[in-house]
């Protein structure tokens, strides 16, 4: 009994032998025969990569219930990156140093520009007071804007070595808060001042007169006639306006991102903004210069409202003639009453 | 000093998630944070494969060089860590970032995003090591206490590696001559401007 139980486990493990033995050796032809290959439709990343194209992403499912969890690669982020440090940064300190260094020079060469004639001590209007607040609505919203904004380019390149990281990140932090908020109030005084200049800013002839004699600005005693506006008012007006609603356009788009859309379209409008708010800064700082240190009698058309009579008669002679004509010359006359500053 | 890397391999990689709840679990992460993810390519299609993803510790990461205020550290090991007292939460990193590593707590309208939160390698934060402090913002540090970064270390089939990029790097290479295909190392030419070739 028991040697005979001890044969049939003999017999059996030489039955499990025999079959192990035997697999080994069938089993690499089996699977030769098969032609089994895992790989032979597998994705890999370099055949993902070679297919994709722009800014496209090599992307899946993902069990997480955010379809945008499931993007996986975009090398493409990268380029933004690039552009964002280098193209936007370069354009911003180009358009602020530029811009100091050309009216800084046109200041040396040309000096402040008087008032060929005496001051006539008449002073007629020329900014109502709904101009008066459009006009300093944008530019006080403006000017936060365009240091707040700066400040998110080159602030650590300028400001961070100065204050260090605790105060920097504040200030920041707070100049964040206050270029969102500040926003709607640019837009504003945005559409305030295109409602009430843009029919003073159509471009006609009187405008090539004045491009064409360099609007008086680089000869002393030159004062090509002008409206309201002359061409170069003109220039910033509209460039305000079209560059103003870009920046206000974009800003809201990325303020409200899930109204803009997917993160490429975050990124082409962070770029934009950008870039057009550099230029804007060049153009604003020219204007800021030309209404206040760089020309004798300009800061009262924003400030008082006011003008002198021969100050509005050399900058904007036909102007001049246009309110005389609708108001007769006793309005003006009756201003004159007001003792001079 | 060892120059840390994740690398995951698709061919063993089961999509079992282990790897996303171990982060979460670790670092008590908030609900809507996902530090780790699972991104499955081809999915129900031949070839199909799963690659768990998270922030890939870049060679001059993009993040920090847009970062307005410069919230951004790389560490002796080479692994990208950010203060969450200096981030301001204007969300230009996750605009650069190649792999959506940066995660914010909110996804709010006028710039609430909150501070940015992403995978810190199971390496803390500027706050000393191993405190409270640092676990409330970053989560544990493991690398601290000399462990890896835990989605690696229980992965069930090894196929997230993470260490010194030269010996994963290595034992990848090892696998794909032994079984004789491979994938490919998802990200590293992103993240590190080389592949690994075989």
């Amino acid at each position: 009994m028991n040697m005979k139980h001890l044969a049939k486990r003999l017999a059996a493990l030489m039955a499990v032998v025999t079959v192990l033995a035997l697999g080994a050796v069938t089993a690499p032809t089996v699977a030769q025969a098969q032609q089994v290959n895992p790989t032979a439709q597998s994705v890999t990343e370099d055949k993902l990569f070679q297919a994709l194209q722009g800014d496209q992403m090599v992307a899946g499912r993902v069990s997480i219930p955010d379809d945008k969890a499931s993007g996986l690669i975009k090398p493409g982020n990268k380029s933004w990156a690039g552009t964002h440090t280098g193209t936007v940064r370069f354009l911003s300190i180009a358009a602020v140093v530029s811009a100091v260094v050309v009216l800084a020079l046109f200041y040396m060469v040309r000096g402040r520009i008087m008032v060929d004639g005496k001051m006539s001590g008449i002073r007629i209007l020329r900014f109502t007071a709904i101009e008066r607040f459009a006009h300093w609505l944008m530019a006080g919203s403006f000017i936060v804007l365009a240091l707040t904004g700066l400040n998110l380019v080159l602030g650590r390149t300028l400001l961070l070595p100065l204050l260090g990281e605790g105060t920097f990140s504040t200030l920041t932090v707070w100049g964040k808060l206050a270029h969102n908020y500040v926003g709607p109030a640019f837009m504003l005084g945005l559409l305030l001042s295109f409602l009430v200049w843009v029919a003073h800013n159509l471009p006609n002839k009187v405008d090539a007169e004045w491009i064409a004699q360099g609007g008086g600005l680089l000869k002393k005693g030159v004062h090509p006639p002008a409206k309201k506006f002359n061409a170069g008012q003109k220039v910033i007006f509209w460039s305000v306006t079209t560059g103003g609603a870009a920046l206000s356009f974009t800003g809201v788009m990325l303020l409200f991102p899930t109204l803009a859309g997917t993160q490429a379209d975050w990124q082409l409008f962070q770029l934009i903004h950008g870039i057009v708010a550099a230029i804007l800064s060049f153009v604003i700082i020219a204007h800021i210069y030309i209404g206040s240190i760089g020309m004798e009698g300009a800061f009262d058309a924003m400030g008082s409202g006011e003008v002198d009579l021969n100050w509005a008669k050399e900058h904007h002679s036909l102007w001049v003639e246009e309110v005389q004509a609708k108001s007769g010359d006793k309005s003006i006359s009756t201003k004159g009453a007001h003792p001079a500053e | 000093m060892a120059r840390m890397k994740f690398l995951c391999d698709a061919d063993r990689c089961i999509e079992c998630n282990a790897c996303v709840t171990a982060c979460k679990n670790e670092h008590e992460v908030p609900w809507g944070i996902n530090r780790r993810r699972v991104v499955t390519i081809n999915d129900g299609l031949p070839g199909e494969r799963s690659v768990s993803m998270a922030c890939m510790h870049c060679t001059d990461a993009p993040c920090a060089a847009v970062c307005p205020v410069d919230c951004f550290y790389t560490t002796d090991d080479a692994v990208v860590l950010h203060s969450k007292d200096t981030c301001i939460g204007c969300g230009y990193c996750f605009y650069a970032c190649p792999f959506g590593a940066p995660q914010y707590p909110k996804v709010g309208n006028f710039g609430t995003r909150g501070k940015m939160d992403k995978c810190t390698y199971c390496a803390g934060g500027p706050e000393a090591d191993m405190t409270e402090a640092e676990y409330v913002k970053y989560g544990s540090n493991r690398l601290a206490e000399g462990k890896l970064p835990l989605c690696a270390e229980m992965c069930s089939t090894k196929a997230l590696l993470a260490g010194d990029g030269d010996i994963i790097a290595e034992i990848y290479k090892e696998r794909v001559v032994t079984r004789g295909y491979g994938s490919g190392a998802w990200g590293w030419r992103t993240a590190y401007g080389d592949a690994i070739n075989v």
